[in-house]
């Protein structure tokens, strides 16, 4: 049996006057998957997820969080949800343990239930010997942390996190992606925005990547990779003057070329093999790198831009 | 499927409990929480606030009702009867302290939790509704007035300014301003973007209380301004607490309550919608 349906979107439409935030979007996502939501700043992203999570009224199309409209249901289809929004809001008048508590009570819930829960999840968030420090008192990935922890206050069946590791050093990102990775092996339904595709690529089992308010492309991180790109990817640095000029010299190398301002990019399924057909044409790159194909790349092919700027 | 389930069994968790609530659109009938929130945060924050609104219409008292009372003499009351200056302005302090009170909650407070804390914006991503967020801060900037009301009912109390049981009374017709004022200033408070533009509240308010009968009656006024001062919100409390010190009411006194009543009314409603259009837009 297919898991159920819990959130799904037809044509879902987003304008701020002229700006067409979010260009009739379509998708499904399943109980129990991770879903993200993949593009640069500016794409939508957000303000998919606020329409989600009930704080921003659609301008057309359908929205259904589990059978619910959130247009009208707003209330009650945040009682189903955990929102992680992409700046942390925690009260800072509160005591970290107090964040969580307080947070469980907007949802109606009895203290006798948020007090065990509170220390469960200052225990999941690693912050146990935080539980009465000051919310200014702690680091970036700590915020995070916390903001992640007081999202599952009320067991949510679908956690929304919108850009959750940006701004968090490497260190910081895998701790948190590592508790991410728990609660989805636990069932929780995690909707994501990013523009890592790293964190794209260790997370989602499945996602659209959407630029300028439309979806590109949808699939699996590795079933698009292997549809938009090749297996391997040849950078090659010949300095900034000489990058654009030389795709001449490079042609028919590789399945496709993409002549970056820093960098050359052959795609090819052998990058090794592309290295050789480089250096017997006489070509010394400054440097060279073969490696595999990324969500990078694919974004690159569909948009011609990188997701970075 | 719940996260971190373990450690709750039991087929109907809290968390289910508290999904199978009735919710509306607008209000999930929880605005008890926002008040818990405000309660706790209260305890780390700055009495210092709370004791200055207290103290400010008690000098004024002092340095009004005692010291320029005592060469203005006795002054005609509201039934006609003769009373001490002091007598007659404490009643009028009072109805400008309910309304400090809940402006100062109602608009500084709600300015900053609004564009600063993000506290709002963190409430309305839980099962709270829009009303229940302003149901609650409204309750808390009561609280405040009502505190600040009994504490200076006492004071009048110590001076001998109080002469009938009615004057009890004068607490909670205090609160019956004060959810006047904070009511609306909620609303107005979600105009504002800038420091500039709240520094017109105190533009509109210290003119309010310098004119609305405070300290001397509206007869002095030409009758146009006395229409003028009719048509604002303190005139009306001032009257309705002056009435209810000596007792003495009158057709007027229905009038005065029944402008407060239209006032909460409207600036619930006012708020409401704002908070929608702000945060769920």
């Amino acid at each position: 049996m297919n898991p159920p349906i819990v959130i799904s979107a037809r044509n879902l439409t987003k304008t701020y006057g002229d700006l067409t935030a979010v260009d009739a979007v379509s998708f499904e996502v399943p109980a129990g998957e991770s879903f993200g939501l993949l593009g640069p700043n500016g794409a939508g992203k957000s303000t998919t997820m606020k329409m989600i999570g009930g704080v921003s009224r659609r301008s057309s199309g359908t929205l259904s969080i589990m059978g619910l409209d959130p247009d009208n249901h707003g209330p009650e289809v945040r009682a189903h949800l955990g929102v992680v929004p992409q700046q942390d809001n925690l009260d800072e008048e509160l005591r970290v343990r107090e964040n969580l508590i307080v947070y469980g009570r907007y949802f109606g819930l009895p203290l006798s239930y948020l007090r065990p829960k509170a220390d469960e999840l200052l225990e999941f968030a690693q912050l146990t010997d935080k539980a009465k420090s000051k919310v200014d008192a702690l680091s970036g990935g700590m915020k995070r942390r916390l903001t992640i922890a007081r999202a599952l206050i009320n067991e949510p069946r679908i956690l929304l996190l919108d850009e959750p590791t940006t701004g968090l050093d490497p260190q910081a990102r895998h701790t948190l992606w590592d508790r991410l990775f728990r609660l989805k092996e636990q069932g929780v339904t995690l909707i994501l925005t990013t523009h890592y595709m790293d964190e794209a690529e260790q997370l989602c089992d499945r996602l659209i990547v959407v630029d300028k308010g439309r979806i590109m492309a949808e699939g699996s991180p590795a079933s698009l990779i292997r549809e938009h790109s090749t297996r391997e990817v040849l950078e090659l640095r010949f300095g900034s003057e000489r990058n654009a000029g030389i795709g001449v010299e490079l042609q028919g190398i590789g399945e496709r070329l993409e002549a970056l301002p820093d960098r050359v990019l052959i795609y090819a399924d052998d990058g090794e093999a592309a290295l050789e057909q480089v250096t017997a044409r006489g070509l010394r790159p400054l440097t060279s790198l073969v490696r595999r194909s990324s969500l990078e790349d694919v974004f690159l092919r569909l948009t011609g831009r990188s997701l970075v700027d | 499927m719940s996260a971190l389930a373990e450690g709750h069994p039991g087929p109907r968790s809290a968390t289910e409990a508290a999904r199978q609530r009735t919710f509306g659109p607008l209000y999930s009938r929880n605005a008890l929480a926002v008040v818990s929130r405000g309660l706790m945060a209260a305890k780390s924050s700055t009495w210092l606030i709370l004791v200055s609104g207290f103290f400010e219409p008690v000098l004024y008292l002092i340095a009004m009702g005692v010291g320029l009372g005592s060469i203005v003499g006795a002054i005609q009351g509201p039934g006609g009867q003769e009373i001490s200056y002091a007598a007659y302005i404490a009643p009028a302090l009072l109805a400008v302290s309910a309304m400090n009170g809940a402006v100062y909650d109602s608009t500084w407070n709600v300015f900053f939790k609004m564009n600063f804390a993000k506290l709002y914006q963190g409430m309305l991503y839980t099962s709270l509704g829009p009303l229940d967020v302003a149901i609650g801060e409204i309750f808390l900037a009561l609280l405040r007035g009502l505190l600040y009301a009994t504490g200076f009912t006492a004071v009048m109390g110590v001076m001998g300014l109080i002469t009938t049981p009615w004057a009890l009374l004068m607490v909670p017709a205090s609160v019956l301003i004060a959810f006047g004022f904070a009511s609306f200033g909620m609303g107005i408070t979600s105009f504002m973007k800038t420091f500039q533009q709240m520094d017109w509240i105190n533009f509109f308010m210290l003119p309010m209380f310098l004119f609305s009968a405070t300290f001397y009656p509206l007869s002095v006024y030409p009758q146009y301004i006395q229409w003028l001062i009719q048509a604002m919100p303190l005139w009306h409390g001032v009257e309705l607490l002056r009435q209810i010190s000596i007792g003495s009411f009158s057709s007027a006194t229905a009038v005065h309550v029944g402008y407060y009543l239209v006032m909460i009314v409207l600036g619930i409603m006012l708020t409401t919608g704002r908070l929608r259009q702000l945060f769920l837009k």
